[in-house]
């Protein structure tokens, strides 16, 4: 299934959760938050939490800033 | 003085009390930011020579593709050790800066400290403020702690803090300009009426800026390019940590009143003529 991730056009195998998503990004154990469609959706429901077609998800972690 | 007195006690003669955000207690009054560095090495020397306690960053896109094995800022800056400060740089209106700030709360497991930014245009980054009200009474009332970037502008400070706000983060001058602290009288003005801890943050170009803001009694500095941009950022660092303390003391100590014409240091008796 074809979604957004961070702006870009990105595929999925359907069925994919958003665990899924942060294990295709090698972000497992990092520190991330994640919006699905302008709604953060918390890190203890990643594993169960189903990517739909057509999702806007945004992954952010912390980086160097004032 | 014993040697090991520590500042924190009564008993020493340059006892000071602590900055205290949100209920916690700081002792140091320096807040910088992990922008601009060569390198994560070069962030985690500075921050160190710093003697900061409360570190900002900022919450951006992860990037695609990227190196998953590159260290993330907060392996280096690691939470446990230090105050971390989620600002909203780069939002120009409130809804961004809400978003960001939920987003920093879920990423930081539900730290709800955050440095509140909103800007106005990409020249000056000058603070938008009728956006930044509106943002602040949003996040307050979603139980966020909000150190707010503003305008010296008194009444605004004073409105952000009856709002809520832990915290008011006038600017010295514009954000990365390094053109020091630009109307020293209205910073005195902010501080006369304020009750929350008022920090300069951005504008302070080299020590001595931030010595004259700490100086005029403001309760902290927070700064990021003097440092980052500085020739030996390290050095710098060092530089500002000792820029606060000394303006710090100088505040608490009291300066001597101006006056216009020569005093002698020396006595004018006995001289031998």
């Amino acid at each position: 299934m074809n979604i957004t991730l961070n702006g870009l056009p990105f595929e999925l195998q359907s069925g994919a959760t958003l665990l899924d998503v942060i294990r295709v990004l090698e972000l497992e154990g990092k520190r991330y938050a994640i919006e699905v469609n302008e709604e953060i959706i918390p890190r203890s429901e990643h594993a169960d939490y189903q990517v739909s077609p057509g999702d806007d998800i945004e992954v952010v972690q912390a980086i160097g800033g004032g | 003085m014993t040697h090991d007195a520590s500042l924190s006690s009564p008993l020493n003669p340059l006892h000071d009390e602590p900055l205290i955000v949100a209920g916690k207690r700081y002792q140091s009054r320096l807040l910088v930011g992990t922008g601009k560095y060569k390198d994560l090495d070069e962030t985690r020397l500075a921050i160190e020579a710093s003697g900061a306690e409360i570190v900002t960053v900022a919450v951006r896109r992860t990037n695609i593709g990227q190196n998953p094995d590159e260290p993330n800022l907060l392996d280096v800056i690691s939470p446990e050790k230090y105050t971390i400060l989620p600002n909203t740089a780069g939002c120009y209106n409130a809804k961004d800066a809400v978003r960001t700030c939920r987003l920093a709360r879920e990423l930081l497991d539900g730290h709800d400290l955050v440095k509140l930014e909103v800007l106005g245009d990409q020249k000056t980054l000058y603070p938008n403020v009728t956006e930044t009200l509106e943002a602040a009474e949003i996040l307050i009332k979603d139980g966020f702690k909000v150190m707010v970037y503003t305008t010296d502008d008194p009444l605004i400070a004073l409105r952000l803090e009856e709002m809520g706000c832990v915290a008011v983060m006038p600017l010295g001058a514009p954000i990365g300009s390094g053109l020091g602290i630009r109307n020293p009288y209205n910073i005195q003005l902010i501080l006369e009426n304020a009750k929350v801890p008022i920090l300069v943050d951005a504008g302070v170009g080299t020590a001595s800026d931030a010595t004259i803001a700490m100086e005029l009694g403001c309760h902290g500095v927070l700064m990021n390019t003097a440092i980052a941009a500085a020739r030996e950022p390290v050095r710098m660092a060092h530089a500002m940590r000792l820029a606060v303390e000394s303006g710090r003391q100088a505040y608490l100590a009291g300066r001597m009143p101006r006056k216009l014409y020569a005093s002698a240091s020396s006595p004018v008796h006995g001289l031998i003529s």
